[in-house]
Formats: structure tokens, sequence, C-alpha cells
């Protein structure tokens, strides 16, 4: 088939109904010409278009909604024919069952793909909708793949379509390769053969295979429940890390100057609004945004933080009361502000590439990146904090402030600025928190609002002023959460374990890891 | 009668007293009047808008009152008290909804709306007996006080005192909110309650029952600000201050700090709840946003703004910062949460003892 | 904001004793069988591994006015600490008496069983009048529910005072405590101290800051007040300790390193190295 007949049957779809647009999928599918993957997987995902006065098909490279122009790809060969408005073109639009229908011999043509990813998610897929072609496909790729996890992985794929179709012996050596094999395919299908069908005969006729069946499942299921529990605690260390983050600068703010900082939330909101503002100052950047976030976030809400207290927390040193409700006061403005300042709507902040996706270990256990990378920002916050507190001048008049105000001041600390420079700190690690939450959840006026009381948990039960204390209290928290939130779910949850601090708070009134001494009675 | 001719010497004996309870005792009067036997075309005409506006505030002052009793005399900042507040609500609330009876929108006998609408068929054994009035007036103080009691009794024994108790108190309303925000609690999830008919049988809709309602908070609010007074100017009253300035000196002399601060908060938590009940037949609807952290720490604004330590300073403040919450949110509404921060900030600032720090000292009042 | 009393060491003596002990410190008769009011044996406190008592062993004898003097950081404040249940120690034993153990008794019970603590920054209630402070002090049923429903009796009203002559405060019984003189406050706290009849009394630096006739004046204070009660005074003032101390117990680093008159422990060539030399 030439490139223009080629053309010709993909602008037949401008026309045509779903129905005979799955035709016209088959009838490019049988023509083997080079364009037919690009072109059904533009149509997949709907950028396939119609455009011009003699309606030429065109598919369109990206039709991310900032857009100005889309650019415009020759269908036989992908190559740039120029730019369009978008709404001069219109959309070959897609159903449910045609998108099925695609999404299951797209992949097919991935197998060929000299990239060895590629060609693992393509079996991968296939292996969701097994047919006598796709089988086909798989058992002609064995002799060509030297990729071993694909060739793991079709080996599944065989194993699973040898349960319809072969004899008892290949059946029951099908579920013998099946029985470490920990895909939620593999679970189900041999589930479905240990059971009954609703005549009540059994749905494998040969007890040996039943027997077979009923032992890797068995094994299947204790490799889940091992797995289930690693991802438990990763998502336990992961939401207990952000816990910790965003209640590092609160424990510093509280131990170092006795303030509680009720504004701390709004002040992660600003860091969050600020990757926000540094992606659109930053378009062609995308990756290195979150970067420069950090950073900027630090500076905005750390600046914001020492404004904060130099016009209003200064005054009421000593009245921790009174500060709880100015700091309350000034998180209803900052709160109001941005509503005023960008808009009451949450704002769309992009995850960089690196952060998408995740790390999959097995069938049963992967790991998403952008949680890992937060885990990372917080252990690496909490080592520089640690770094400056025991090896730096500042930290050494942090320190010595908290621990006995007068006496520093004696010795020449200027308290004043070492109160300034604390709670600009601990605001500016809110910052940061925000840049971390940016990537998690909305970015909205009430972003600050969701975390601050939980964080006031960590710092309650980690024992106030204390990094360690807040670390462990955070990683606690998140993890009995994420251990509870199976059987009780994520509300229930979370009252059980406000309600089991504030019991524990009856036996440590100051945490996990109190302040001990003299000055600690003078909170 | 040495008891009562001391009562009465408490209550009546200073002219701010007697300017507060006979200003009450005349919009219990004046307001019905304007509003029923005044024509609605005379410019003397109150609307009932108002009277439930008023009725509002008051159940607001009542709340404020018992913010006060813990924090401007012992020193307690509550961050919960909106808890004790909805509780009360919520009780009032299942006595209104089990009013309804067929006229909900299903027309089922006995239950509410959103338990038809859930599947349920049949009644929690916790809305048992919220049919009888007097059952539901009982739940009304009991439920808030038993809360307040458990809470009060772990937190206080175990010396959780200032900051520290302040953010207990929000986490535990924090905690309630998103108890009743699910619908398997059985108190209508996010909508809460509504919709209702009537109360003791008469129509809540009726004018009629909207000034009896107003006339019932203004007597309740005299009657929480009179026992206010009586507990404040009673020797408890002393030791609960001499808490608030020197808690343990005051330990040092023999106190038990915990029992008398248990006791106020239960107390407290009461008086929120019945403000809680009175609101809620005025407003029409009881849901769990009553429960957010936001609205105790409002409450505490309110104190401030009056005047934390005298009990007319937080009924003045509870009315007078409503009042500009009205008057903001219908003509500036963007710039309403500015100036309550603003509020926040500048009372703390510059007005530490609120307006009542504007009275001359020679006419002040507890 | 208060650190957190530990639970009494319930392990030490059964319930039973524990309750004959809390009546027997609930009816405020020690029984004075050694012939100490006051007996602290073997105590150490140690705070984050610094010892803030090393082994203190010291006694206090009825009706007598004991100084105990010693360098900052010696163990007196923590001393007082341990007898009126602030601190707990981690070693050594407390008595009141012979049969009432301090360490199982919480502060209010340690108040109730007689002994009354005077701190050292005078901790009035500034915000209540005179007579209101001495009326806090009384000793009285102290629940919330009776001191909500009564008002003072007038034997109490008498006992208030007597205390406010005691003290010589009479005419400013109306005036705000936080307006007294620095002194009057003193005498005041003192006063308080008197409203519970207690049977010791601890009173730390009484005369710091006070002008020479008002110290001469508390000194005549404590004075008329030995005899009738035990006096634990802790002074840092040489003058005031020579005008009025009979017996002198010298700290240092946590424990006693002197005892005696006030020249045989003046005399002691270790207290001269670490205190009077310097």
């Amino acid at each position: 088939m030439d490139d223009d007949t080629f053309r010709g049957i993909v602008a037949e779809l401008g026309d045509a109904n779903f129905r005979e647009k799955e035709a016209i999928a088959e009838r490019l599918l049988e023509s083997g010409h080079p364009g037919v993957r690009d072109v059904l997987t533009a149509l997949m995902d709907g950028r396939v278009f119609i455009g011009g006065q003699s309606a030429v098909a065109f598919v369109v490279e990206s039709t991310a909604e900032e857009l100005a122009e889309f650019t415009l790809l020759d269908p036989a060969n992908q190559r740039v024919l120029g730019t369009s408005q978008p709404s001069e073109l219109s959309r070959v639009v897609t159903n449910n069952q045609l998108r099925r229908f695609l999404r299951t011999v797209v992949p097919r043509f991935s197998l060929a793909s000299p990239d060895a990813e590629v060609r693992l998610e393509a079996v991968q897929q296939i292996m969701r909708a097994l047919d006598a072609t796709a089988i086909e496909l798989l058992r002609a790729r064995v002799g060509l793949e030297d990729d071993e996890r694909v060739l793991y992985e079709i080996d599944t794929a065989l194993a699973l379509s040898m349960l319809d179709e072969g004899n008892s012996r290949q059946r029951l050596s099908a579920v013998n390769t099946l029985s470490d094999r920990l895909h939620p395919e593999v679970y189900n299908r041999l589930s479905v053969l240990v059971g009954q069908a609703e005549d009540g005969s059994f749905v494998e006729p040969d007890a040996d295979v039943r027997r077979a069946a009923d032992e890797a499942l068995g094994g299947i299921e204790l490799a889940r429940a091992f797995y289930y529990v690693l991802e438990t605690a990763f998502f336990g260390l992961s939401l207990g890390s952000v816990l910790a983050l965003v209640a590092i600068g609160l424990t510093i703010t509280f131990g170092v100057m006795g303030v509680i900082n009720m504004a701390h939330g709004e002040l992660m909101m600003l860091g969050a609004y600020t990757t926000y503002v540094v992606q659109l100052l930053m378009p062609g950047h995308l990756d290195l945004s979150v970067l420069v976030a950090i950073p900027a976030a630090f500076l905005v809400a750390g600046s914001a933080g020492v404004l904060i207290e130099r016009t209003i927390i200064r005054f009421l040193y000593g009245r921790p009361l009174e500060t709880l409700l100015a700091t309350f006061g000034v998180s209803l403005i900052l709160q109001q502000l941005v509503r005023t300042v960008f808009s009451p709507n949450n704002r769309p902040v992009v995850t960089p590439t690196w952060m998408s996706g995740s790390l999959q270990i097995n069938e049963a256990f992967s790991l998403t990146y952008n949680r890992m990378y937060i885990v990372l920002i917080s252990l690496v916050v909490f080592g520089v904090l640690l770094v400056v507190f025991k090896h730096t001048r500042i930290g050494l008049d942090i320190r010595a402030v908290s621990q006995n105000r007068l006496m520093a001041r004696a010795m020449g600390v200027r308290s004043e600025w070492v109160d300034a420079m604390t709670f600009g700190l601990g605001s500016g690690i809110a910052g940061v928190a925000g840049v971390a939450l940016s990537q998690l959840t909305n970015v909205g006026p009430n972003l600050g609002q969701s975390y601050i009381i939980d964080s006031f948990m960590v710092v309650v039960f980690g024992g106030v002023g204390n990094i360690w204390g807040t670390l462990i209290g955070g990683m606690s928290i998140g993890v009995v959460n994420k251990v509870l939130e199976p059987f009780a779910g994520a509300v229930l949850a979370k009252i059980l374990v406000l309600v089991a601090v504030i019991l524990f708070i009856q036996r440590r009134p100051r945490g996990l890891f109190p302040q001990t001494g003299r000055a600690a009675e003078d909170v | 009668m040495k008891t009562s001719t001391r009562v009465l010497s408490v209550l009546f004996s200073d002219r701010a007293s007697l300017g507060f309870f006979g200003l009450l005792a005349a919009v219990a009067i004046v307001v019905p009047v304007l509003n029923l036997a005044v024509p609605a075309s005379s410019p003397l005409h109150l609307s009932s808008y108002v009277v439930g506006l008023l009725g509002k505030y008051l159940c607001y002052a009542i709340l404020a009152t018992a913010v006060d009793l813990v924090w401007g005399f012992c020193g307690i900042l509550s961050l919960g008290h909106a808890v004790f507040f909805a509780l009360g609500g919520y009780a009032m609330g299942m006595y209104l909804m089990r009013q309804i009876g067929t006229r909900g929108v299903y027309g089922h006998p006995v239950l509410p709306d959103f338990m038809v609408f859930l599947n349920w068929d049949a009644l929690p054994w916790f809305w048992y007996g919220f049919d009888r009035f007097w059952f539901a007036l009982v739940m009304v103080a009991l439920v808030p006080a038993a809360l307040a009691f458990v809470f009060g009794w772990l937190a206080f024994r175990s010396r959780v005192t200032g900051v520290y108790l302040s953010i207990m108190t929000q986490a535990l309303s924090y905690a309630l909110m998103l108890a009743f925000f699910r619908n398997d609690m059985g108190f209508g999830g996010n909508n809460g309650f509504t919709d209702f008919k009537e109360l003791l049988g008469f129509d809540l809709q009726s004018d009629g029952t909207r000034s009896a309602l107003l006339v019932s908070t203004v007597v309740a609010l005299a009657v929480t600000v009179g026992a206010c007074r009586l507990i404040v100017a009673s020797r408890a009253g002393r030791v609960i201050r001499s808490i608030r300035d020197a808690e343990s000196r005051t330990r040092f002399l023999g106190y038990r700090v915990e029992s008398y601060k248990l006791w106020l908060f239960v107390f407290s938590a009461v008086l929120a709840g019945v403000a809680g009940a009175l609101y809620v037949p005025q407003v029409g609807i009881i849901n769990p946003s009553e429960f957010e952290p936001i609205n105790s720490i409002e409450v505490v604004i309110w104190v401030a703004v009056g005047g934390r330590g005298t009990l007319y300073g937080a009924v003045a403040g509870a009315v007078l910062v409503n009042y500009a919450k009205t008057y903001f949110t219908g003509a500036l509404p963007e710039f309403w949460l500015y100036a309550l921060g603003a509020i926040f900030v500048g009372v703390t600032l510059f007005l530490p003892r609120g307006l009542a720090g504007l009275v001359p000292a020679g006419s002040r009042v507890e | 904001m208060t650190p957190p009393t530990p639970p009494p060491h319930e392990g030490r003596a059964t319930r039973d004793a524990l309750r004959d002990m809390r009546e027997a410190a609930a009816q405020r008769k020690p029984s004075v069988l050694l012939g100490k009011v006051l007996y602290l044996d073997k105590l150490t406190v140690s705070f984050d591994g610094f010892k803030a008592l090393d082994d203190l062993t010291l006694y206090v004898d009825p009706g007598e006015l004991l100084c105990i003097i010693g360098p900052n950081g010696a163990g007196k404040t923590t001393m007082m600490d341990v007898v009126t249940g602030k601190t707990r120690p981690d070693a050594g034993t407390a008595f009141f008496g012979t049969d009432i153990d301090l360490l199982m008794l919480t502060e209010p019970e340690i108040v109730e069983a007689g002994i009354g603590r005077k701190f050292q920054k005078p901790t009035v209630f500034e915000f209540l009048s005179v007579f209101e402070n001495l009326e806090l002090a009384l000793t009285d049923d102290k629940s919330f529910w009776h001191t909500l429903v009564t008002d003072l009796t007038p034997a109490q009203r008498q006992r208030v005072d007597e205390v406010l002559e005691i003290i010589g405060l009479e005419a400013k019984r109306a005036a705000t405590a936080g307006g007294l003189a620095h002194g009057q406050k003193q005498w005041l706290e003192i006063g308080m101290l008197l409203m519970q009849k207690p049977e010791l009394l601890l009173v730390d630096e009484p005369v710091a800051g006070m002008t020479p006739q008002e110290t001469e004046r508390t000194g005549e204070l404590l004075l008329s007040l030995a005899g009738t009660h035990s006096v634990v005074v802790v002074e840092h003032d040489m003058d005031f300790v020579r005008s009025i101390a009979r017996r002198v117990s010298v700290l240092h680093e946590g424990r006693v390193i002197a005892e005696g008159d006030l020249d045989t422990v003046q005399n002691d060539q270790q207290v001269v190295e670490v205190y009077l030399g310097s």
C-alpha cells in the first residue's frame, strides 16, 4: 500500500461512525504500512484530526491545553507539515469500545520495538486481553526475544493461555510455572480455577491441577501479603516524612521561641504557590522548575516569616496564647490574599517527568517516584538542619537562646536577631514543605489548613523543640495512619490517630523526647 | 433567705449589671412587639429576618460567655467550644428531625429522610428517645458535659496546660468534624439536619415561634451571665482567678486545681451546648461545618474583642463582631477575612484587654 | 507550665499503708518519735546526669529555726522541691515526722499534711486583695463545691484578721496585692503560709532585695514563728543569718558539708573554701 492510499484510508475516519472506525482500523492493520502503529496510537490518544478544505487527516504532536497552535504531522511518515489553530481542526472522536479494541491491538506493534522497555510494557498490555492472535504473536516472539524480563512476561502470558487450551499435563505444568508469578491476572485466573461453576461442577476437572493451583495460590497470597506490608511501610514512611517536613519548622519556632505559629500552614501554602509561579515563569523547563522552586520557596516563605516576626510576634513574647491568636489572624489574611491575587480555585502545578511514574519492583510492589523524592527531600532538610544546629554559629546562637535567653544575651548573642532568623528558618522550611506538598495535593488557599493540625500532633507527640523527636514522631504517626487505613478507612484512621495522641499526652505530657532541666519549666 | 439576698446583691449591686439585665428585658419585650404587633407597613416594624438574626447573635453571646468563663477567668484557652455548641445543636436537631415524621420527602413515619436515603431499615439506638422534648433537653446538656468531662479529666489530670491544651482541644474538634462528615455515623453526614417543621407543636416558620425562641434565648443568656457572675463572685471564683494567674502557687495552697478546672470546663461546655440547642431551631440547619476549628477560634476572638475576664465584654464582643460579619459578608464579602484577620492581630497587639479595657477603671465590673 | 508529677511509688508500700498515711497526713499529726519534724535520708536527684542532690541527709527538730546556706547550685531549691513533692528523687527517703512518707504524697497532700513553702520570688496573687490572698490560703475544705456554695464563717474571718496582725498588714487588707511594696509582699506570703497552720515552714531567701528595715522586721517575724512552728530558711545574706540562726547547715554540690552554730560553721575549713572564702 502506498502512502497516498494509506492517507486516504485514514481520512475516511472523519465521516465514519464508531463501528466503521473499527473496520477502518482493521483495514489499516491488514495493510502492513509502517505508519499504522503511530496512527492507531494517535487515534487512541485522541490526536488524529481532520482539517483543511479537502478534509485531510493529520496526526497532532501534542494536544496539551496550554498550546496555542497544534503541530501537524503526516500520518504516513510523521513528518512535520506545519501548524494550525486548534479551532480549525476537528478531532476524530473515539468511544470506549473502540479504545478497548485499540488498546489490545496497538501494543502488538510494540513487540518488535528495539527498546526492551517498550516490548516489556507491550507484553504486559497484551496479557490483559489474550486472544488467539495475541498468543500467536507471543509464541512467534519467543525465538527472537533476547531480553530476560520480556521472556519472563511472555512465559507468564503463554502459561496463562495454556490453562485454557492445554491438556491436563500442560495445565499442571502451566500452574507450576505460574506459582511464583505475582501478576493480578495470574491470581485472578488461579482463583477461578480452584472454584466451582454455578452448576456445582469444578471449573478445573483434574484434581491434581486443582491441588497444584491451590498450593500456588497459597504461595502467591503469602508473597502478596509480604509485599503488602512493605508497601504499607513505604506509604507510611512517605506520609510520615511529609508530616515531619511540615512539622519541623513548627517545632523549631515552638521550641526556641515558645511561639505557636498558627500561620505555619499558610507559609506552606506560600511555598506551594511559589512552585506554581516558578513554573509559570519558566514554562520550557518544567523538569528544572521544582529544583528552582525549593530555594525560591524557602526565600519567599522565610521572608514572610521574618516580616511576621518583626511586625507582630516580637511584641507578644511571653504571651503564647496571644501569639496563637495573632498568628491565626495572619493565616486568615494570607489565605484571603492568595484568593485575591491568584484565584479561590486550585492552581495547576505540573509534576516534572523525573518525579512522575513509579519504580516497579515486581507486579505486587512498586514505589512512586514523587513519594520517594519527598522522603528524600525530608531527609535532606533534616540533615541540613542538624548540620546548621550543630556546626554553625547561628545554630549555636539558636540553641543558646532556646536554653537560656538571658544568659545568651549576657554573652553577647543578639537574641532579637536570633529570634528573627529562627522564625525565618522555620518559615522557610514551611515553604520547602509547600513545594513538596504541591507535588502531592491540590495547590489552593486551603492547602495549609489541611495539614496544620496533623503537624501540631507530630510536634506534641515528638516533643517540642526536638528535631529527632519530630522525625520519629512524624514517621510513627504516618505509619500508624497507613496501617489503620485499610481496616478503618482514611477518616476513621485519622480520628483514631488523633485520639491516640491525646491519650499519649496523658502518659508523656511533654512528648516522646521532652526538654528537661530547669529551663524547660519556664516555657 | 440569706442565700437569695446574697445572690441578688451579687447580681444587681452595680449600675452596669442593672443596665445589662434591663437591656435584655427590653429586648425580650420590645422586639416581639415590634415584630408581631406593629404592622409591616410601619417604619417601626422589625422583620422576622432581624428577629432571627438577633436570636443568632444572642446564642453566640451565650457561647462567648461560656468561653470567657474558662479563658478569661481560668486561663484555659479552649479552641474546641464549637464542638460543645455543635453537640448541643445536634441533640436539638435530632429532636426536630423526629418531629418531622411523615412530612419528610420519603414520608417514613420514624426514620429521617437521610436514613431512608441510605437504605437503613431501623433507627440506630442512639436516636431512641429523641422524639421526646425533655429527653432532647437532657441530652443537650449531658452530651457536651460528658465529652468535656472525659476530655478535661484526661487533660487536666496530666497537667496539659497553655498552648498544649489549646492544640489538643483543636485536634478534638477536628476529629469530631471528620467523624460527623461520615455518613455511617448516623447524623446525616455532609448535609446534617435541616427542613425542620415544628418544635413542641409550634410551626418553626411562624413569626410567633420565632419571637418565642428569641425570648427563650434572652432568658437563657440572662441566666448564663447571672450564673457565671455568681460563680466568679464566690470563693471558688477567687480560686479560679488565682489558678489563671499562678496555677502552681494555687496548687501549693492545697487546692485541687484539676478539679476546679474540670468542673468549670464541664459547666462551660453545658452552656455552649444550650447555646447550640437554641441556635439550631432559629437558623434551621445544623451540619458538620459547625465543628470546624475556625469556628472555635472565632469565638475566642469575640471574647478578646469584648474583653476577656469581663462577662459583659464577652457578650458585647459576640454581638459586635457578628454584626460586623453580617455587614461585611453582605456588602464586601472579599473583605471579611481581611477584616477578621486584622481584628485578631489588632486586638492582641493593641487592645489586650479588649473594648472593656477602654472603659474607665472606676466604672468597670467583672 | 509545670512538669508532670509521676505517680507515687506504689510499690514501696501496700495500698493500706498508703491510705493510713494519707489519713494521718490529712489529720496533720506527724508523730514525732525520733524528735524530728523532717528527716531526709540519702536523697539523690539528677537532671541529665547532673546530680542536683547527692546522698543528702538532713533533719529538722520540732520548733527549731534551721538556716541552710550554700553557693548557687548547691541543691537548696531542689531539696525544697523534693520536700514539697514537686520533684521526685531517684533514691533516698523523705519523712515528715516518722510516719508520713513525703515521696508518696502529691503536692496538695503535702500541703495538707502541714508543710508550707515560701518561694524565692514573691508569688502572691497580684490581682486579688490582701484579704483575699489570705482567704485563699485558709485551711478549710478546698473542694470546688464547698468553695462555690459557702461564704467565710466569722471564725475564719477572725483567723484572717489575726494573721493580718502578725504580718502587720491590717491597714492594707483591702489593697490589691500587686500594689504592695516588695517587703510587704514577702510578709503577705509568709502570712499565707501561716493561714495553713503549718507544722513546718520552708522559706526561700526571704530578705533578698529588702531594705534594712524590712530585713529587720522579717527577722523578727521569723523568730516569733519559731517555737510554735519549725522553720527552715534558705538564705544568702550572712548578716541576716547571723541575726536569726540557731543552727546552720551548709550545702555544697548536693550534700551537707557542715552543720552546727554559725561560728562553728564559719570556721570549718571546707566551708571557707567553697563558700565563705569567695
